[in-house]
């Protein structure tokens, strides 16, 4: 079950500068560790032993985990995952 | 409507049915026009809040310098707070914003400190912050921090949205400060338990997300987000698009973040039609379309007006 994952600036290292890349799960959880079997290191960029970092944000089809069942989510075929790092953003 | 002064006819705003955007009869959605306040953008309500507090607290001595880390609408409302009320504003903007905010800022007297595109707000936070340090006496109302930015929308938008939609199911709003979500969002879950406070978060082009490492990330202190019920992040292809649906269904002028509220507000819709639940969904219009006519968003394709916002500071 192929999923697309993207990849924010700050962690390509991780993936030879890939912006857009394939993992498999059938959940969020599941998906960080095909992830990180592909690309060392970059699970625990993500995730540490409370769950998602502070500082990272993951969306599933644009909605925040967070607000679903963060790492238990399940993913589903086809599914577009979107990983950001927290910042202050625009025109406040 | 007549006031006091032009402090005194800050909120208040209209609450405006879609008729033609609303899916069916059963869900409704409802626009907050605070591009109605006085400087056109509901930061209005913020600065006014927060240059109140300061002087309850009695750290505003007349002429008194204030500081704030703002690429746009926060900075115009202090700016004309503190022209009513005698001070001197200072803002801290990211270099990459539209030509319109630096002339609107200037035009009401008040002076701009850039700093670097990359890292966008955040880098004005630091850079703002590293000020404030350098200069003891100047006050930092830090609308991120500041609990009379949300309190301002407790006390405000959220009575008057329950005031003219008591029905109210759903409440969609922008996620930045947070202000609006924590203040209007608290005050509307208490009165109606049930309510669905839904975030949408703009998604910027990279640069702006060019942090150095991830521990530089940044939260607002206001964010709670016991307070949301989802949050949805909205590029800014979304955001034109319902931006011009709105203007071409509806008639409403609004700029991109409100775009990005409204594809947050008919995602919302969608499920409650799914669903076959009746919803009366309130969303805030942020401000109007007039600052971001020079950015492109207004012309040519919807691909060529994310283009143009790609590398730009767009909600």
């Amino acid at each position: 079950m192929p999923v697309e994952v993207r990849v924010p600036t700050i962690l390509r290292s991780y993936t030879s500068g890939e912006k857009v890349v394939t993992a498999e799960g059938s959940s969020l959880a599941a998906v960080v560790a095909d992830l990180d079997g592909r690309y060392p290191g970059i699970g625990e960029r993500l995730v540490d032993e409370s769950g998602l970092r502070r500082f990272v944000n993951v969306y599933l089809n644009d909605e925040d985990v967070r607000f679903l069942d963060g790492l238990e989510t399940p993913v589903a075929d086809d599914d577009s995952i979107t990983i950001l790092p927290a910042v202050a953003g625009g025109r406040r | 409507m007549r006031y006091d002064s032009l402090l005194d006819s800050v909120g208040g705003t209209p609450l405006v049915g879609l008729p033609r955007l609303s899916p069916s009869p059963d869900v409704r959605l409802w626009a907050k026009l605070e591009d109605r306040n006085p400087t056109g953008s509901v930061k209005d309500r913020a600065a006014l809040a927060m240059v109140d507090q300061a002087e309850k607290d009695g750290l505003l001595a007349p002429g008194a310098t204030l500081l704030e880390p703002t690429s746009g609408n926060t900075g115009i409302s202090l700016a004309m707070v503190a022209k009513q009320r005698g001070y001197r504003l200072v803002c801290v903007m990211p270099e990459n914003t539209s030509a319109e905010r630096t002339q609107l800022l200037h035009a009401w007297g008040a002076e701009v400190i850039y700093s670097p595109a990359a890292g966008g707000s955040n880098e004005a936070v630091r850079v703002a912050k590293g000020l404030a340090e350098e200069n003891p006496d100047w006050v930092m109302l830090y609308q991120y921090g500041n609990e009379a930015n949300a309190r301002a929308h407790y006390e405000t938008t959220g009575p008057e949205l329950l005031r003219d939609l008591p029905t109210i199911t759903h409440f969609v709003a922008g996620l930045g400060t947070t202000g609006t979500l924590m203040g209007a969002g608290r005050f509307l879950r208490g009165a109606r338990p049930d309510i669905q406070v839904v975030a949408a978060e703009p998604r910027y082009g990279e640069l702006v997300y060019g942090l150095r490492n991830l521990d530089e990330g940044f939260i607002p202190e206001l964010y709670d987000e016991t307070v949301l019920t989802s949050r949805f992040s909205v590029g800014p292809y979304d955001a034109v698009r319902r931006m011009r649906e709105l203007m071409e269904v509806e008639g409403i002028f609004a700029g991109p973040s409100t775009g990005a509220i409204l594809h947050a507000a008919l995602g919302t819709a969608r499920t409650a039609m799914k669903e076959g639940r009746e919803a009366d969904i309130a969303f805030i219009v942020c401000d109007g379309g007039w600052k971001y006519l020079s950015t492109g968003a207004y012309d040519g394709t919807l691909d060529s007006a994310e283009e143009a916002l790609d590398g730009q500071l767009w909600a």
